[in-house]
């Protein structure tokens, strides 16, 4: 499902984010990565839908090669993997349900379907309510749930996260925590960078620890493992 | 979604960015009307040019003067031969009274200056005429040659000149039409570099959600196009409608200048399909130029 075979990321500035990544993640698997402020995570993560492109190494995600892949290829290795961005990237004109539908209307569904999608997935993530909100009305965490939602609209087989529970309470980050473990039991993987010890401590899966660039950690059931 | 729904998404988007940057957009589709206006105007001179160049080259005759003492039975004689070459058309003689008559008329009032003349002092004359206007010059040379033949006049100078003069106005017209299609391609470009820049939030999502790469860029193609429709309706209406009053008002004043005009609608109708055409094609370019360059999907 997602592979990488020896991934090195230097950017163009001469900052080496990552030195020698390797990592299988299965299909249906439930993963964080941690580690602290600047280790990587984000470009771990950024790699995957080739928002950024490896140095060096190999990379599969969903069947695509990412070294090989087209430019115009690369909608289609988007469209497989939905992607709760750290800073949302929500569109301040549009309301939280016309978000959702902008993503689903630029990747060509119909109008119908995308009204069905729509309420459903705002449904998922409690929002039904305030479906016609600008995100300017919206609090924080609220802004997050509805790019979780969007996320989920395309029934991706992968979802990646950049800490989605960055600016919620523990209450609502627990929400979103249920949610994403009922879409994991549907078979979705999911792949979440984080900060939140107590969630990664209560609720069990594997932990990729990344310091420094490199994998330093790899546990199923692992724990958080850094004192804040 | 199916293709009609694409298509009339990105006319929407393409409406949308026109009106996004009002005064950028209204910048570049002034320019487009003042290129196609140029452009326009140049292409109506250049058709009556043609037009009237294509009656003058017709009207053409060769005037062959004969020597002072051939008689009027020997030039009579030569039409006779002239008659029967392929390449003529007609050969009418001209006897040194009718020229001397004709010269009367030209003279008008002063014609009494000609009364000293006892007989006319003029040879006999014959207009030729080419079936071909192109051989003009060709039968000139050969009457040339002929025995009793003085001198030969065969307009060639008078055509070249206005040859000359049409084509140097005609290449006036087009480096200019030139150098504003350019100034018009690069405001065009730099408006829509301006609207991808104001759109590139949407832009980054759409990429970063899948959408396709063409999927983004039609909406700034069709925004260049609309640029380029809006800036040809100005100067289609207004020389269109300038054309036929003008055409209207002097078209049946017996001159060779008007009677000659290539008709209003006819002329309209080329007008509209040239510089729609052009301007559609200047917004296109001017759209794919510009996310070639500023929309790196
Ligand atoms: N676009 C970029 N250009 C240059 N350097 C970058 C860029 N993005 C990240 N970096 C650098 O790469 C390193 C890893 O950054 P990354 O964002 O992957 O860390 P992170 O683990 O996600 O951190 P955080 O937990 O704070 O989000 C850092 O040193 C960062 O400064
Ligand atoms: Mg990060």
């Amino acid at each position: 499902m997602i592979e990488m075979q020896d991934v090195w990321k230097e950017y163009p500035n001469g900052t080496s984010a990552l030195n020698g990544i390797s990592v299988h993640i299965q299909k249906g698997e439930f993963v964080y990565v941690v580690g602290p402020s600047g280790a990587g995570k984000s470009t771990f993560i950024k790699l995957m839908y080739r928002e950024v492109r490896p140095t060096k190494g190999h990379i599969f995600v969903n069947g695509f090669n990412i070294e090989r892949l087209k430019d115009r290829k690369i909608p289609l290795l988007r469209r497989s993997i939905g992607v709760v961005f750290q800073d949302f990237k929500l569109l301040p004109k549009l309301t939280a349900a016309e978000n959702v539908a902008f993503a689903l209307e630029v990747i060509g569904l119909s109008q119908r379907q995308i009204r069905r999608r729509v309420e459903d997935v705002l449904t998922q993530v409690g929002l039904e309510d305030k479906m016609n909100m600008l995100p300017s009305q919206l609090s924080g965490g609220e802004q997050q749930r509805v790019a979780v939602a969007r996320s989920l609209a395309n029934n991706p087989a992968v979802i990646i996260a950049d800490e989605p529970t960055g600016n919620l309470d523990p209450d609502t980050s627990w929400g979103i925590m249920r949610l994403f473990q009922r879409i994991n039991d549907r078979g979705t993987t999911i792949v979440m960078a984080t900060h939140n010890r107590d969630i990664v401590n209560s609720l069990r899966r594997r932990v990729i620890a990344i310091e420094q660039g490199i994998i330093v950690r790899d546990e199923q059931k692992g724990l958080y493992g850094y004192d804040e | 979604m199916d293709m009609m729904s694409k298509i009339l998404r990105h006319l929407r988007e393409g409406f949308r960015n026109v009106l996004r940057n009002g005064w950028m957009t209204f910048a570049s589709v002034s320019a487009v009307t003042v290129t196609l206006a140029v452009l326009g105007l140049t292409l109506i001179l250049a058709m009556n040019a043609q037009q009237m160049s294509k009656y003058v080259t017709n009207q053409v005759q060769v005037q062959a003067y004969m020597h002072p003492n051939a008689s009027e039975q020997a030039g009579e004689q030569l039409a006779q031969k002239l008659r029967s070459m392929p390449d003529i058309a007609s050969v009418q003689v001209i006897s040194k009274e009718a020229g001397m008559n004709e010269m009367k008329q030209e003279f008008g009032q002063y014609q009494d200056i000609l009364e000293q003349y006892k007989s006319s002092p003029l040879p006999v004359q014959l207009v030729i005429k080419a079936k071909d206007p192109s051989k003009t010059l060709q039968v000139a040379n050969e009457v040339r040659h002929m025995p009793d033949i003085d001198t030969v006049r065969d307009g060639k100078s008078y055509i070249k000149s206005l040859f000359r003069t049409v084509s140097v106005l005609r290449t006036i017209g087009i480096v200019f039409v030139i150098a504003l299609l350019v100034t018009s391609m690069f405001l065009i470009s730099n408006t829509i570099r301006m609207t991808i820049f104001s759109r590139r939030r949407e832009i980054e999502i759409m990429k970063l959600v899948g959408a396709a790469n063409w999927f983004i860029r039609w909406p700034f193609i069709v925004e260049g196009m609309l640029i380029g429709v809006f800036g040809a309706v100005v100067p289609l209406v207004i020389l269109g409608y300038g054309y036929h009053v003008v055409y209207d008002r002097i078209h049946d004043i017996p001159l060779i200048l008007s009677i000659n005009l290539v008709s209003s609608g006819a002329l309209i109708a080329k007008l509209a399909v040239v510089l729609l055409g052009i301007g559609i094609l200047l917004g296109v370019w001017g759209g794919v130029m510009s996310v070639r360059k500023f929309l790196r999907v």
